[in-house]
């Protein structure tokens, strides 16, 4: 696998404000790379950067082996972009965007299965302005997939989307990278990052503070899972406490939270309890999530 | 510039599915005609040197198609199209920039045609104006004085931090400039202190060169008119080409 993207020690500055501030990473091709963060961190900056629409101040960018700045019209022509604040002529009809859009481009797909794909079909004669946000979005994602780009950019995809839509969105982009191509996304939606992205890149004031997959953050963490469950009447759960990777047992109510590490935790847990005969219902396990790993490394909420 | 005429087709339709644009630039001049028509007639009056009313008020109201145009339409839509994010859009494809701005002009330009043509054939038709000047000549000069204020608009549009005040500097400009270039009243009528300030009103001198290239004119009768509108489009069009943005 080449490299679609290469950023090295990239710096934007905004008078006195350090936006980007010595960000390096690379994407892979065919890998759906994510930036997470809160609103400010530099997310968007970075990703205009990338695109070619802000020029840094320092550092270098590549972009399927092209400079962005230098580059751009070739560059353009190869990828996808959704910008997190654009928008079209009010006026301007579905079917008029794709096929305004497309025509700028020597390589097309065809428009009317994209609008079937992103479910706006029947909205292929309605006005910009009468659609929703939701609808807009979609627009947009369809408008970045018009030229069938080999990398494609989605800043802050799924912010105005219902939980329907997102999901109905993450299967596209998922559908993206299965036909070869690269997603470079943002996103201040940790369980977007944690659900759809390969690689996530962690950034807050500018830097890059963590970059791996998912899995990998979280389980750096050394966080505890927990298993929580509901048991009637009195039982006696010495045997839970006394369990290997188990650090500590709590009571809720009728609800019991074990917290512990370790492969064999669940199947521990029930096997115990079936051995002491205590009846349980509503078992689920709770696994640390990003928002967990940004929460230890920056020691604050990601959500203000 | 792959994707420029489609571009040109798409923004003229855009154009024509505003109803207030469409109004004051095609339909708002034919009609203000037809209602002084109406009142005034064509009888030839010493006032305009045996011409009618009509005759002179034809080439006098395509200034006001061009002012129109130019000081309300364009900022308007060239700030809004900028201050909505529809220019960020356009800039992450490969369209080139200056395929925009062209099919831009383009279409202002169109339509500013359709509105002026519709406004020599209503004269024609019900009033039988005269037309006493050179078809190419009177070509050349609308496109001097339509580009002039095309410029002045950008300039406005760009300096303007947002739509709504580049709408607001378009109107303050535009309406007293209507009503004392000759545009709507002719100049004759005005009182001659009035006449001497509507020298320095740039559409004074579309409106003086129309009607003059109208009923024959030569060119070299109206250098100081050209002069002017020529140093609007240099200026006005390079002041508008720095201060030009995406976002």
């Amino acid at each position: 696998m080449g490299i679609a993207i290469e950023v090295a020690s990239l710096h934007k500055f905004y008078g006195p404000v350090r936006a980007v501030d010595g960000v390096s990473f690379a994407v892979e091709e065919g890998e759906i790379f994510g930036m997470v963060g809160p609103n400010g961190a530099g997310k968007t900056t970075t990703i205009e950067c990338v695109e070619g629409l802000r020029r840094p101040d320092r550092g270098t960018v590549r972009v399927l082996g092209l400079d962005p700045q230098r580059d751009g019209y070739e560059l353009r022509r190869r990828i996808g972009v959704q910008l997190q604040e654009a928008s079209l002529h009010p006026r301007l009809k579905v079917w008029e965007a794709l096929d305004l859009f497309g025509s700028f481009y020597p390589h097309r797909v065809d428009g009317k299965a994209l609008l079937e794909q992103l479910g706006l079909a029947d909205k292929r004669n309605a006005a910009f302005e009468k659609l929703s946000g939701g609808q807009k979005q979609r627009l947009f994602v369809a408008l970045a997939l018009i030229n069938d780009p080999e990398l494609v950019f989605l800043d802050e995809l799924i912010t105005g989307l219902d939980p329907q839509a997102r999901r109905a969105t993450w299967d596209l982009v998922r559908g993206i990278r299965e036909r070869g191509k690269t997603v470079f996304l943002t996103t201040h939606f940790m369980e977007e990052a944690e659900r759809l992205c390969d690689r996530v890149a962690i950034i807050d004031h500018g830097k890059i503070v963590a970059l791996d997959t998912p899995e990998n953050l979280i389980r750096s963490l050394g966080a505890e899972q927990r298993v929580v469950f509901t048991a009637d009447g009195q039982w006696d759960d010495t045997p839970l406490r006394g369990m290997p990777g188990v650090t500590r047992v709590e009571h809720i109510g009728e609800r019991t939270v074990v917290y512990g590490r370790g492969e064999g935790l669940v199947g521990g847990v029930v096997g115990a309890l079936e051995r002491m005969g205590v009846r349980f219902r509503d078992l689920r396990t709770e696994q640390p999530t990003l928002e967990d790993v940004f929460l230890a490394l920056t020691g604050r909420e990601m959500r203000e | 510039m792959r994707g420029f005429w489609k571009l040109l087709l798409v923004q003229a339709r855009l154009y024509l599915r505003e109803p207030i644009a469409t109004f004051f630039t095609i339909f708002y001049a034919p009609l203000v005609l037809l209602l002084f028509g109406a009142i005034y007639g064509n009888k030839p009056t010493p006032l305009f040197g045996g011409r009618g009313t009509m005759d002179v008020t034809v080439p006098a109201y395509i200034g006001l198609i061009i002012a129109t145009v130019g000081l309300i339409g364009l900022p308007i839509g060239a700030a809004a199209a900028r201050e909505s994010g529809v220019l960020r859009r356009f800039r992450a494809t490969p369209l080139h920039p200056l395929a925009y701005i062209i099919s831009d002009i383009a279409v202002y330009l169109l339509m500013t045609v359709i509105g002026v043509l519709l406004l020599i054939l209503t004269g024609a038709i019900v009033f039988h104006i005269r037309f006493e000047g050179n078809v190419l000549s009177v070509l050349a000069g609308f496109l001097l004085g339509a580009t002039a204020f095309f410029a002045l608009g950008y300039l406005i549009a760009g300096l303007a931090p947002t739509a709504r005040i580049a709408q607001t500097v378009g109107m303050v400009l535009a309406f007293p400039m209507m009503f004392i270039s000759g545009a709507s009243i002719p100049l004759e009528v005005l009182p001659a202190k009035v006449r001497a300030i509507s020298q320095y009103i740039p559409l004074t001198h579309v409106v003086t060169l129309m009607k003059g290239l109208w009923f024959g004119d030569s060119w070299s009768q109206h250098w100081k008119e050209v002069a002017v509108l020529v140093g609007c489009l240099l200026l006005g069009g390079a002041i508008a080409a720095r201060t030009f943005r995406w976002e």
